[in-house]
């Protein structure tokens, strides 16, 4: 099944692409998807149990959002693409892969009373760069008119997630969610910053996005 | 309107060149033929605000190359923005002034830091290095923006996440150049008001409704990220080439609070710091020839 349809969403100067996978009454579920990748474009298997509506967003570079001219990604800028489409939908629980679980755990935490828990998965972009400064070259890349953008490939391959940073969301998660365990991970590979996350209160792990998705249904 | 100011003096030549699809202004000052000398602006500022401060160094047989960042001044107003974007831009820049070759430079605020950082990133482009209070420090600095903080309130990211959802139409506020000046003079309540006036006159664009700064309406002070401001102090030890530190008496809204005490031990090699009586965070522009006289004993004649 094919998206049902798409709502364009503007954040700043770039349009987002929202995509129903599946519409339905009940709760959201909001798919995000992992560094370099799109949106699928239809219900992932792991999400049939899933009985509400389900969407999936493309974020600024990737899918059929807007490639930015010259890059200057962040993960912060990404989580307020996450936040247009949770304004959007009014509340919704997420399933973020690897980048996208990042910056799930980034608007879990900051938008805690409109999102009914994260799950952290696997996926392209999820140890991110290191977790204190290096010295990173100047790196600059070709223009492309299509996605991914290279840029997002490169500046979101190597931001700086340290631990307690990440951590800090999860506190946020936790203080402002009524969820026991607001924060899901089934991720098997754990950088640094995940690691931190699954020691802390609030997160639970699971052995597959299914199992956690039925913690939040 | 034609602004004026005692010892100001419109760039020599000012034009646009393609950073990587974004339009950068560059505004320069002296003799086309004249040794570079690249000039980096603090953030919220514009390259225009070296107006008096540049023409000293362009009689003295500089060519002084400065530009706006993307999103400020004349330059283009980008989707996105970034600490890493503004070193690409200023490479990029660097390139277009000087090729490969190594020239000094002097940068203000963020643009001093930004010159400590592209010297870590890429060493060759420099001779030698003056950094006006852009210093880094444990504190965090008031104009860099959106990712430069650590602040972690709950409600400074959802502040800053409604700011988000508004920019798609967000504009400056418009008003008369008095009332631009004063908003300003909050900000930079040391400088004069005649000062003020002339940079609503060189930095701000005139509609129906009135003038506006021309800074990109999606920028604002504050945001937050993983960036901890002391991650850079240990990083100015590494700087292989001549560096001055100038710091200020006065504490003020913009200044970033930075102290001898917190330099001297990541001082480089054969670096110096010192701090300047008399004068707040923009010494250069209250103290334009002073602090330009300490400078070019540091930097030595043209070459």
């Amino acid at each position: 099944m094919n998206a049902v349809s798409t709502v364009v969403l503007t954040h700043n100067k770039v349009e987002l692409a929202l995509h129903t996978l599946r519409a339905a009454d009940g709760p959201n579920l909001l798919l995000l998807h992992g560094l370099g990748e799109a949106s699928p474009t239809t219900v992932p298997r792991w999400a049939g149990c899933w009985t509400g509506a389900v969407h999936a967003l493309d974020f600024t570079g990737h899918g059929s959002s807007t490639v930015p001219v010259g890059g200057g990604y962040t993960a912060e800028m990404l989580m307020a693409d996450a936040d247009m489409a949770i304004a959007h939908l009014g509340s919704a629980t997420i399933v973020g892969r690897g980048l996208g679980a990042y910056i799930g755990l980034l608007i879990g935490g900051a938008r805690a009373d409109q999102v009914g828990g994260v799950v952290l998965a696997d996926g392209p972009g999820i140890s991110g760069g290191a977790t204190t400064p290096t010295s990173q070259p100047v790196v600059t890349a070709d223009a492309v008119d299509s996605t991914p953008d290279p840029y997002a490939i490169i500046e979101l391959g190597r931001d700086l997630r340290p631990p307690d940073y990440a951590t800090t969301f999860v506190r946020l998660a936790n203080e402002g969610s009524d969820l026991p365990e607001p924060i899901t991970v089934t991720a098997k590979f754990r950088p640094r910053w995940l690691r931190a996350v699954v020691d802390e209160p609030g997160v639970r792990e699971a052995p597959s996005i299914a199992d956690a998705l039925s913690r939040y249904a | 309107m034609t602004p004026e100011f005692p010892g100001a003096r419109t760039p020599d030549r000012e034009y646009t060149i393609d950073a990587n699809g974004v339009g950068i202004a560059i505004h320069e000052w002296g003799d086309d033929d004249a040794p570079p000398l690249m000039m980096a602006h603090g953030g919220f500022d514009f390259a225009r605000t070296f107006d008096v401060f540049a023409p000293i160094f362009a009689d003295a047989g500089w060519r002084v190359v400065s530009w706006d960042h993307r999103g400020h001044g004349d330059s283009g107003h980008t989707h996105l923005y970034s600490w890493e974007a503004d070193l690409r831009d200023a490479s990029v820049v660097f390139d277009h002034a000087a090729g490969r070759a190594a020239v000094p430079a002097i940068g203000h605020s963020k643009g001093g830091a930004l010159c400590l950082n592209l010297a870590d990133a890429e060493p060759f482009r420099f001779r030698k290095i003056v950094n006006i209070d852009g210093m880094p420090s444990r504190r965090p600095v008031p104009d860099v923006a959106e990712h430069e903080r650590t602040k972690m309130l709950a409600g400074e990211i959802t502040d800053w996440l409604d700011h988000r959802a508004r920019t798609a139409t967000a504009e400056r506020k418009p008003g008369t150049v008095d009332q631009l000046a004063e908003r300003r003079r909050r900000l930079n309540p040391r400088l004069r008001p005649d000062w003020l006036r002339y940079l609503v006159g060189v930095g701000a664009f005139e509609r129906e409704d009135g003038w506006r700064w021309k800074l990109d309406p999606s920028m604002r002070f504050g945001g937050f990220g993983p960036w901890r401001p002391e991650w850079a102090l240990p990083k100015m030890a590494s700087l292989g080439v001549p560096f001055y530190g100038l710091l200020v008496e006065h504490e003020e809204p913009m200044g970033w609070g930075t102290t001898i005490d917190d330099i001297v031990p990541f001082l480089p090699d054969g670096g110096h710091v010192e701090e300047v009586a008399g004068v707040g965070h923009f010494a250069h522009i209250e103290q334009p020839r002073e602090t330009a006289a300490r400078i070019m004993e540091f930097l030595g004649r043209p070459a």
